[in-house]
This record gives structure tokens, sequence and C-alpha cells, in this order.
């Protein structure tokens, strides 16, 4: 390692002036060139119940059932939710709790099947022909098969499909950015499976009734370029495909946006609003299995890399897959990694179980040695501004820290804490090793439970109010008619009074009448 | 098992630490530096030895005091490279106590008082600079004529000039540019009559006039300073703006009178406009990091080195000018900064240019 950056970036005229974005070393070669290879069946499938954003999904199996390749084993729960599908045969060993593929460790609800080797398939969807499907029924194929956001974000795609209800929509980006330094399990996809993710393409374009289509792809992936400019056709679109410059993080949505539309979304808006709809071009190689072939999403291709992996491959996984056999079928590790993580290098989470499962979201399993990762000697800021020129959104993350540092969480909310992305350009950046990211986590975390906190102190003291409003109300109902029925009562007596004086008068007089 | 507390994204960092940073200024400013000890001789050679190893051993002191630990900071080199600034802004024959108090209050005033590396408000070297010169004025412009090493004073002799306070050397005759321009103007001369006095432009540009130790050097310092941008330590934000200004107020000034003020080239080359530009101004602790603050903080320091030089008592004002505009930053820090993702610039999110699909025509397909 030098002081001097590598000469590529030496030479790029505009980034003496300022340094947006960060040019991680992006070391994909590890694993680029191993062609996609498919892992035998695991010893056992893990399938947490929560794989994607939204809502839990809700086992329809129990223990002991029988289960069939691509059985609807859990089905989504509420509008945002996805469907979860048994990825090969065998028996349910347990629906409880398992560690999570996440960095707490906690045990979250786990469906645990023990493959019988068979791999017999159930029956499969119902294939539609998406030349004649209307965009519901598409969308509604995708929500069966349980696919969701295959970049890391796991949003329910089937939900983003249906946006054409609510927003004018008239341009699909295909998100096959890959900026994760190690991750190419997008790469070799589109190398290899252009013709079905072209057809993907067409029909998720078709779901949501766009007019023009749009593939990104980083310019470090020339040959990927190449397959998705042959196959640049699928139903009536042609689409265009765009070389964007290598730079972290070219795939966040919102900035892709804006570097191929130039319209820049909103703060707390959607790139709905604009009118357009990114999904990665794993979603749309997931899209054409389902609409095609009826098959729900039961696999995934992972990147296994890292220099303490034996051999790098790009691997594609029954869900549920032990991250142990997978590193096992990889040759093991070269040395004891210094951190195993699930995704990329930039966001990626330590795992600190090695049985946890491959889940929807996992595209990566790195294990990196002492070499590949930062020290951990941190030093006191000196303000030397690289966090700000990194930060993609504008942020001042040095200041955000030291702020919350001085526990003034609402001042750093003030300069932008939650328009953060948690990019980790700022902690890449840092010289001082400062761990900026996680400080953002934890304070939005805070934030977010003092909001909850106030908005159920809010609600709290809401409904004591209702209460106490009901309970007067009620007395009040009750004295009224109380006092009704008083004066009824007394009305009543009244003229029972008046009666039995009437009455007696009567009796009275016919007694004298009677007796003169 | 992995089972570290602190381990969070992101899981790799590029090769910049903060002591690589310092050792990469440290780098750049050693041609001109050494170049200026070749020829300013064996004294300059001792007092910037003796500043830059007291430099040190305050760091080493004060870390103690303050219960840091040493084996971290000691290895930062921001003490090297504060020690090194001071030094080199210092007249090569000064006696070696200017030196130890120099680097004293870089150290031990400027930057540790204030709560140690990235607290301190002011630039160490600067307040260094600006103390010495009003407390010890004679010895801060005693200046000599750049003669070489071997045919300066020879080894002993320099050792009796840096530490044994000799004045056997020649230094009334030469004076700095600067303080030339400064008492002739101020005599009444005009510029066109002291102008054949001054040294050539190929002499301030090398380096062979008479002023501080590792200033004089105009294209080194620049060479330097370019390394740096290179290397992506600085950006060039601070270094045009303090230049642009300099050259563009002395420009006017000159063009509307020239027998009062000294011309745009003779601004840039002498004193030290050059290490003010790209190693003084852009130091990151004391400057602002948005680029657009960095660009006032610029020409504020361009704009008061101008008038300090041309209105002030002092020849040179570019200690003063960076001061000066070092208390500024926290304000300019204040209310400059970049503008968020899809926000404006007040904050506020942008407008949504379109408006939400109206529900008839949702089942229109393209």
């Amino acid at each position: 390692m030098s002081v001097l950056p590598t000469l590529g970036t030496l030479f790029r005229p505009s980034q003496l002036f300022s340094f947006k974005g960060v040019h991680p070393d992006p070391r994909k070669y590890l694993s680029s060139e191993s062609e996609i290879e498919t892992m035998p069946i695991p010893t056992l499938i893990r399938l947490p119940l929560q794989q994607h954003i939204g809502a839990e999904a809700e086992p329809v199996v129990q223990r002991d059932d029988y289960v069939l390749k691509g059985q609807l084993i859990a089905k989504a729960r509420g509008p945002v939710s996805a469907n979860i599908h048994a990825p090969t045969s065998g028996r349910v060993i347990a629906v409880g709790h398992f560690t999570a593929p996440h960095p707490s460790g906690l045990p979250v609800p786990t469906i645990t099947i023990r493959p019988d080797g068979e791999d017999t398939w159930g029956p499969h969807l119902p294939r539609i022909r998406p030349e004649n499907a209307t965009p519901e029924e598409i969308a509604a194929q995708v929500a069966e098969a349980g696919i969701v956001g295959m970049g890391g974000a796991t949003f329910p795609s089937a939900v983003k499909l249906n946006l054409r209800a609510k927003y004018d929509l008239h341009t699909l980006v295909i998100n096959g950015a890959e900026c994760e330094p190690y991750l190419t399990c997008d790469d070799r996809l589109m190398r290899e499976r252009a013709e079905e993710i072209a057809d993907g393409i067409g029909i998720m374009g078709r779901a949501l009734g766009v007019k023009q289509i749009i593939v990104a792809i980083e310019s470090n992936k020339p040959q990927a370029i190449d397959a998705m400019s042959r196959y640049n056709r699928a139903l009536d679109y042609t689409f265009q495909v765009k070389v964007v410059p290598t730079q972290y993080p070219m795939g966040s949505e919102k900035h892709l946006v804006r570097l191929l539309t130039g319209k820049e979304t909103p703060a707390r808006a959607l790139t709905a609003d604009l009118g357009v709809v990114v999904h990665n071009v794993a979603t749309a190689h997931a899209v054409h299995n389902a609409v095609r072939y009826g098959e729900p999403l039961i696999t995934r291709i992972v990147t296994v890399s890292g220099r303490g992996i034996k051999r790098p491959a790009n691997v594609k996984v029954l869900l549920g897959t032990p991250v142990s056999e997978v590193i096992a079928h990889c040759g093991g590790f070269v040395e004891e990694p210094d951190r195993l993580l699930l995704g990329g290098p930039m966001m990626g989470q330590p795992i600190a179980n090695r049985r946890v499962p491959i889940v929807k979201g996992s595209n990566g399993i790195l294990a990196l040695t002492r070499a590949e990762t930062p020290g951990n000697e941190v030093m006191p800021c000196i303000r030397c501004g690289r966090c700000v020129q990194g930060c993609p959104v504008g942020l001042t993350p040095f200041e955000m820290n030291a702020r919350i540092q001085a526990d003034d969480l609402d001042g750093a909310a003030k300069i932008g804490l939650m328009d953060c992305l948690t990019c980790g350009c700022c902690s890449y950046n840092c010289p001082a090793n400062i761990s900026l990211v996680q400080t953002f986590h934890f304070a939005k975390g805070k934030l977010a439970e003092k909001q909850s906190r106030k908005h159920q102190a809010e609600e709290t003291k809401r409904l004591a109010a209702a209460r106490q409003a009901r309970e007067e109300a009620i007395a009040e109902a009750k004295r009224q008619a109380m006092a009704k029925r008083k004066a009824e009562m007394d009305a009543k007596k009244k003229a029972d009074a008046a009666k039995a004086a009437a009455a007696a008068a009567t009796a009275a007089t016919a007694q004298g009448e009677a007796n003169p | 098992m992995t089972a570290q507390p602190l381990l969070a994204a992101p899981h790799t960092h590029t090769v910049f630490t903060v002591s690589r940073t310092m050792l990469a200024v440290v780098l750049a400013l050693a041609p001109a530096t050494f170049f200026g000890l070749y020829q300013f001789g064996w004294p300059a050679v001792f007092l910037f030895c003796v500043t830059v190893l007291s430099a040190y051993l305050f760091e080493l002191a004060c870390l103690w005091v303050a219960g840091k630990p040493l084996g971290q900071f000691a290895r930062d080199g921001s003490a090297l490279l504060s020690g090194w600034l001071v030094a080199m802004t210092l007249p090569p024959y000064a006696p070696w106590w200017v030196g130890v108090i120099g680097s004293g209050i870089a150290i031990v005033i400027a930057k540790h008082l204030f709560g140690g590396l990235g607290q301190n408000l002011f630039n160490p070297a600067m307040v260094a600079r600006a103390m010495l010169l009003i407390a010890l004025p004679v010895q801060m412009t005693t200046w000599v004529p750049p003669v070489g090493l071997f045919d300066g004073p020879g080894f002993v002799h320099s050792l009796a000039i840096t530490f044994a306070g000799s004045t056997e050397f020649d230094a009334v005759s030469s004076a700095s540019t600067l303080s030339h321009i400064k008492s002739q103007l101020g005599a009444g001369a005009s510029m066109g009559a002291i102008t054949p006095d001054l040294a050539d432009l190929k002499a301030r540009l090398i380096g062979l006039v008479p002023g501080s130790m590792g200033e004089t050097s105009t294209v080194l310092i620049l060479l330097g300073g370019l390394a740096l941008v290179f290397m992506r330590i600085i950006t060039l934000a601070i270094p045009l703006s303090v230049l642009g200004t300099i050259a563009a107020l002395s420009a006017i000034a000159s063009s509307l009178a020239p027998d009062r003020f000294a011309p745009p080239i003779l601004h840039l080359t002498s004193g030290s406009t050059m290490l003010c530009a790209f190693f003084i101004a852009t130091d990151y602790v004391t400057s602002p990091v948005s680029a657009l603050g960095k660009m006032l903080y610029g020409i504020g320091i361009g704009a008061l080195i101008f008038v300090i030089r041309t209105w002030g008592s002092f020849p040179e004002g570019v200690a003063f000018a960076v001061l000066l505009m070092n208390a500024c930053t926290p304000l300019i820090e204040t209310y400059v900064r970049p503008r968020v993702f899809g926000r404006t610039r007040t904050g506020k999110p942008l407008p949504i240019a379109k408006p939400k699909r109206s529900a008839k025509d949702t089942g229109a397909k393209a």
C-alpha cells in the first residue's frame, strides 16, 4: 500500500476539485471469471419467515409435514410481504426460531426442512403468457412467486410493479451497476443468462406500462455490457444499455436515476414520483422464471469471495442453505477470516454464526482476511473533509458525528441525519478510521425510538382523553336518563295520584249516590 | 469465531490514514525545505533540527500530561508537520531558542491547550509565527543572503551562530523582498524606483533571495503543492482562491497607481504567499470543509494578505491573515454547507415535478 492513489484516479480532472462518491478497490477479479455453478442440495434448509421488507410471512405448514419443491410454506401477510416456498422436497422438522442472518444473531421465526434428496417438484404455479396477460396478472404472478428485490433491499417486487396505479410511470431502470466491491453475481448472471434477463425486463416493463427501459451497467463489466446489448429486445420493448461510471454508490436507486435521467428525486419521495421505477437484474431473472415457467423464488446466485476463501466462485444456491455449507462447497477457508460477511464490503453485515442461512437478499458471502479489512486504531477527527467530499447525499458526516457524540441527536437530525443512506462512503474515506456509519445507525435507531415513545405517549394521552370524554358522556347520558326517568316517574305518579284522586272522587260520588 | 464487539460496515478502507496524510505533506514540503537548508547553510540546518525535535518533545510531553496513548499519537506525524512548518517560517540565522519557543507555542499553546489533534481553532504554525513576530521583532526580521552550504559560515562558526548567539555575520545588508518594498514605499520612494534594487524574478522563483528558511523557493513549493493536489490530499479550491485574490487585488491596485503598489507577480513570488496558499491555508483542522466554504476562506485570506502587506505595519501579513480567517471558519462552516440530495439549499425537499397519475388513464398501456 502506498500513499499514492492508483493511476486511474490520478488523471481524473474533475476529482481535483471534488471527490463525490468513492472508488474502493473493486477486487472483482477474484470471482468474476468463475462461471455460475449449482450447489448440491444441502443437508438442512432454514427459511426465516422474514426475508423481505414488510410484514413477516405466516407459516402454512407444520412440523413433520412433507413438502414438495416449490410448495408454498409461508404466505404473505398484509399488503407489503412476500410468500416463501420450499426450495426442495423434504420434511419440515421444525417451525420455530433460529439465529437470524444478521449481526444481532437474535433468534427469528424460521421453518427448518430436512431435504430428502429427491428434489421432487410439486405443482408449478400456472404459467402465463406475458404477451397476452394484463399487468395485474403479471404482478399477481410475481407476488405469488414471492419475488423481492434481489439487489439486497428485498422490497417485495409485486408492490413495486403495482405502482402504476398511483404514479405516472414512463421509465423502467434495470440496475446492473453492482457497485459493491467483490460481488460478481449480477455480472455473471448478465453474462450467462442475458436472454432470460431481457425477457424478464420486458415482462416487468409490460407490467409497469412504461415507455422506455434503461439497463444501467458499470463500466467495469464489459462482457455483461456486450451480452445485454446483444439481447436488448423483449416483448414490445427495445431497451437502451447505458454504461455508467464505476463508482460507489452507483447502485443507489436515486443516484442512478439522477445520472440516467438528470432528475433528482426529492427528499422523502420515491423515484416513482419522477415516473421512474428501478429493479435489479437478478429480480428480472426471477420474474422471467416465475412468469414463463411458474417457478417461485427458491434459488439465488451468491458470490463467495474474499482472500479467505480457497476457491472464490459464483454459486447458485437454494434459499435456506447454511453459509457454512456454501463455504465448504468453495473449498473452505485459506486462513481464518478476520471478518465473515453477508453482502458486500461497503454495506454487508458481519455474521458470527456460520450456520445462518442464505436468504433472498444475500448477494455475497465474503471471508475477508486481516489484510483486507481496516485496522481498528481510531484517531481523532482532523476535519479533513474527506467524508464531506465522499458523501453522495451532500451531508457533513464529521459534524453529525460530533453532534451525536455530544448527545445532540436533534441537532444531528437537523443537519440531515435522516437523509443518510448509510452507504459507508464517509467511513471508507475517513483517515482517522472513525466508525461514522455505525454512529449514524445508532443515532437513527435512537431517534426512531424517541419518535415512537413520543408517539406512544401522545397516543396514550389521546386515548385517556377519549376515555374520559366517553365516560363523561356515559355519565351524562345516565344522568339524563335518570332525570328523564325521574320526570316520567313523577309524571306517572302525578297521573296516578290524579287518577286515584279522580277514582276516589268518583267512588265517593258513587257511594254518595248509592247511599243517599 | 470472529465475535468482536465492534464490527460495522464498511469492511474496507482507503489507504489514507492520518499519519500517511501527514507524511505526504511532509514529503511535499521536503524539496523546498532542503533547498532552503542548502542555500542558508549550517545555521539553518541546526535551527531546523532543533525546532522539529523540540516540537516532537513538546508533543510527547503534552500527550503524557493529557494522559493520551503515547504510542498511537506519537506516530501520527502531526507534531512533525507543525514543527516543520514553524521551522520553515523562521529566519535562518535565528538563535536556537527562537525555534524552541516557536515550536512550544505551536504545540503547547496552539494545539494541546485547545484539546490536541483536530481540536485547535488556529493554525499552530501561524500562531507561533505571529507571536514570535510580535515578541521578537529583531530576531524574526534578521535576514541573510543565501550563499549556499559551502560558501556560508563553517560548521563550528555555525554552531556559534545558532547556539551561542554569535552575531558575526552580514545581516544588515540584506532585507527580504517584502520588507524592502515596505520600507522604501514608506520612505516615499516610488515602485518604479525600487524595482531595480529587488532580486529579479528568476531568483525569486528559484529561491536565491533572502527570506525565511523554507519559503524562498516559489517553484519548489508550487511543485510540492501540486503534488499534494495530485495525491488528492488537498483540493485546488483554497490555493486558487488565495492566489487569485492576491493577484486580482494587486493587479487592480497597481494598474490604478503603479507607483504606490507592488505588481501581482511580486506579491505571488515573495514572502510566504506560495507556502500559505498550498500548505498553511489548506490545513485541514482550521479550514472549512465544503468547497464553497473553502473558496470564501481562501478569498478572505488573499484579501487580508494584500491589505496587511499594503497598508499594515508589517511587511508580511500571511500569519495574521490566516489567523483571522481561522477565526471565521466556524462561521463559514455554519452558513455554508453542501446542498443535500433531494433538497433545496434551505433544506426543504425539492418540489415534486409531476403530478400523481389521475385515476382515469390507469388502464392505458403504451
